[in-house]
């Protein structure tokens, strides 16, 4: 048996007990780096808190002068005192909605198509594939649609109010259903045009969320499911889908939080009309960014303060939406890993 | 495993007798008799590819019969969408008739998930192609590249006048906007990476916030500030500070993401020989990160050279080559292929075309080049680095000799030969 033994504590030296200082010192030539660099922080924050405040500031003005009929009113017309953002805020969240129904199952099918189907080589190609599709000007997917798209999508949408006029987003007015001889320029230039292009620009970026997310999925997950007899679609369903539930929902939202805001191809598809309109096959939508990019020109100096205000409610629902889908792609189990 | 045996007659397992215990028994080794068919390893089926194809082609069949015979429908891409839809189905029950109900979706699925991605390699190959054949004509024409529209009407053939303008406003745009932001960027990346706390958390989450901006809304702020209060004109300049707004925070963003992935062992080796912060930060931290950088960089300068709008607000338009960007406006590539597009001429939309097809070989080539760079891991060398790395080390060994032997004469030894 061994005794247990206890010490005694040992006293501290009787002697003045100096506390050591834990600060470093880090000299001169690192107080210099760290002022520099903290300056650059310091002056991109300025940046971006002027371009904030001011919108907010300058946006203010036109909201304060319009109250709550900012908000519901559905002509543009500053100068007259008759302004609101009902109608191209109901525009751009249509466009956006379409945008997302289109880009939502490309994207998922292309990412599951990258992380689960592809063999070696093409996945790389793949990839570099979507991401050059983001890189591509936006400008270009405007001409391509402007060109040829909406000239080949309007019996699309003709079909689609066809068969499905019934159900009063799909109606299209001024026209009869199943009228072969129906002007097909009724069905250019609507939301449904523009949110399909929309939604092709957006793809990439919602894809490349996702297919981060599914090529992370635990392999030891993964071949337990396969050990435990699942076919591919079996394991995706019971393993890769849940793993990468919060990514693909982020990702979609980080797309709609572009589509949200795309501009230029959205100004070359559109025919403006500044009232709420809720038949997305029908010609004639549109969109706050659109409307900035049509009208700054011709404003006058409150004009343009109407139009920052319109630019700032745009602003926070970008934000807003940014924001909830940054913290669900954070919060799902990306970087969870079994052991195997 | 086996049983001990504790017979001390050590038999032969493949002459094992009734008596023993049991024990482990090989089969004996005879080889195989008669012809050996190799067994197939690969899980394509004739009857799947029979029951693929048969669906296909009784769905367009039937879809043609539809289409022409029964019910009105016009148009190619309802054709193709029922044929699809039709396809999918027939597949789905052609494949019940062998597998069970699990395979039978997994069937269905992986055909929706490969047509979903060529749906999207198809759609993009298509507009890359769609823009080339248009600017076609415009392109091949020498006079594109080197002169303007100062004397060009819309009618006039594209033998005449050109993009040199929209070029190089391009180029002095987004020379600018890079000259602002990259220097900007990477020292604000530098510091969210090295100084962390409550300040520069702030700061990541206002960069985080501001690249939400709408790109419309970066121009409308230029608008209103540098041109209308302080009274710049609409110009290069102001077009390019507009750029700057856009790009900086995606630069900030995806800089900082690659400063994160530098190896701690690196900095904290760096640091332990006692070397100050500066010095890590130059010569471990940035170093590592080289290859990263360089792709953000490039990937913002695509970014900067393919936004329209944030131009289209603030860098004016003109048929004239400016050079100078403080005065007058200046045009770029995607203004003029927007701009183009809008007048409806046949020849200015075949130049519109042209701009926009400059505009997305720049673009390709820029992202070839920063995926090129970008492929490679933080602190990955490349071949040559790495022979310029031997030659270095062999050198510094040399030199570490003629040391030695000037020291003790005689002893001709390296201290790494003896072990050291």
């Amino acid at each position: 048996m061994i005794d247990t033994q206890e010490f005694e504590p040992i006293a501290p030296d009787q002697g003045p007990q100096v506390r050591r200082s834990l600060k470093a010192n880090p000299g001169p030539a690192d107080r210099f780096f760290r002022g520099a660099v903290r300056g650059g922080g310091v002056a991109v924050l300025a940046i971006m808190l002027l371009v904030g405040s001011f919108l907010a500031y300058r946006g203010w003005q036109a909201l304060h002068k319009a109250g709550l009929s900012f908000f519901t009113t559905q002509d543009w017309n500053p100068d007259a005192g008759r302004f609101g953002i009902a109608a191209v805020i109901v525009g751009t969240v249509l466009i956006a909605v379409v945008a997302i129904v289109v880009a939502m199952p490309l994207a998922l099918g292309m990412a599951l198509y990258i992380s689960e189907y592809a063999p070696g080589r093409i996945k790389s190609w793949m990839t570099s594939t979507v991401d050059l599709m983001a890189a591509v000007p936006s400008v270009v997917y405007g001409l391509w649609a402007v060109t040829l798209f909406e000239w080949k999508a309007d019996s699309l949408s003709k079909w689609i109010s066809d068969w499905f006029g019934w159900i009063p987003i799909f109606k299209v007015d001024g026209v009869k259903r199943h009228d072969p001889l129906a002007s097909m320029t009724r069905y250019t230039s609507s939301t449904f045009i523009a949110g399909i292009v929309v939604g092709i620009m957006v793809t990439p970026i919602a894809c490349a969320i996702m297919r981060q997310a599914f090529s992370q999925a635990p392999a030891g997950e993964r071949e337990g499911a396969y050990a435990l007899g699942a076919t591919r679609w079996g394991m995706i369903r019971s393993v890769v889908l849940p793993f990468g539930q919060g990514a693909i929902i982020g990702g979609t939202m980080l797309g709609l939080g572009r589509a949200l805001g795309e501009t230029i191809a959205v100004v070359m598809i559109i025919s403006p009309v500044f009232q709420i309109r809720l038949h997305v096959l029908q010609n004639g939508t549109s969109s706050v960014s659109s409307l900035i990019a049509l009208r700054y020109g011709e404003a006058s100096p409150f004009g343009i303060s109407a139009l920052m205000a319109a630019g700032l409610v745009l602003f926070a629902f970008t934000l807003g939406v940014n924001f909830v889908a940054a913290s669900i792609v954070a919060r799902s189990r990306s970087g969870a890993v079994s052991e195997v | 495993m086996t049983t001990v045996d504790t017979s001390p007659a050590t038999t032969s397992t493949t002459t094992s007798t009734t008596a023993a215990p049991p024990r482990t028994t090989l089969p004996p080794r005879t080889p195989p008799s008669g012809q050996q068919a190799r067994r197939q390893l690969g899980t394509l089926r004739t009857t799947d590819l029979l029951a693929f194809f048969g669906a296909l082609a009784a769905s367009a069949t039937m879809t043609g019969l539809l289409w022409t015979q029964i019910a009105p429908f016009t148009g190619l891409v309802g054709y193709v969408v029922t044929t699809w839809c039709l396809g999918v189905l027939l597949y789905a029950v052609l494949t019940s008739f062998d597998e069970n109900r699990p395979t039978v979706w997994a069937r269905v699925a992986a055909v929706i998930v490969h047509s979903l991605a060529a749906l999207v390699v198809a759609v993009l190959a298509f507009i890359v192609v769609y823009t080339f054949i248009k600017g076609w004509k415009a392109v091949v024409h020498s006079n594109f590249y080197t002169q303007d529209m100062r004397s060009t009407g819309p009618r006039d053939p594209l033998t005449d006048g050109g993009a040199r303008h929209a070029i190089v406003g391009t180029l002095i745009e987004v020379g600018i906007a890079l000259a602002i932001t990259v220097p900007l960027g990477l020292v604000t990346a530098v510091f969210l990476h090295e100084i962390p706390g409550r300040f520069s958390r702030f700061v990541r989450t206002v960069v985080d916030a501001m690249t939400a901006l709408p790109d419309v809304i970066a121009g409308l702020f230029i608008y209103a500030t540098l041109i209308l209060i302080l009274g710049v004109e609409q110009s290069g300049l102001a077009a390019a500070t507009a750029l700057a707004v856009t790009v900086l925070p995606i630069i900030i963003r995806a800089s900082d993401v690659v400063l994160r992935l530098v190896p701690g062992g690196l900095t904290e080796a760096s640091y332990a020989l006692g070397s100050p912060q500066w010095r890590t930060v130059r010569r471990v931290t940035l170093p590592t990160a080289r290859a990263g950088l360089a792709t953000a960089v490039i990937l913002g300068a695509a970014r900067a050279i393919g936004e329209t709008s944030p131009v289209l607000l603030t860098a004016g338009a003109t048929d004239h080559t400016n050079t100078d960007p403080v005065h007058g406006p200046m045009m770029s590539l995607p203004l003029m292929a927007y701009s183009k597009i809008e007048t409806g001429q046949p020849n200015e939309m075949a130049r519109g075309f042209g701009a926009a097809a400059v505009l997305l070989v720049v673009v390709l080539v820029l992202f070839v080049i920063g995926r090129i760079i970008g492929g490679r891991g933080a602190g990955q060398l490349t071949s040559r680095q790495l022979r310029r790395r031997t030659a270095a080390s062999q050198r510094d060994r040399r030199r570490y000799d003629e040391r030695h032997i000037a020291a003790a004469p005689g002893n001709g030894t390296h201290p790494a030969d003896t072990g050291g």
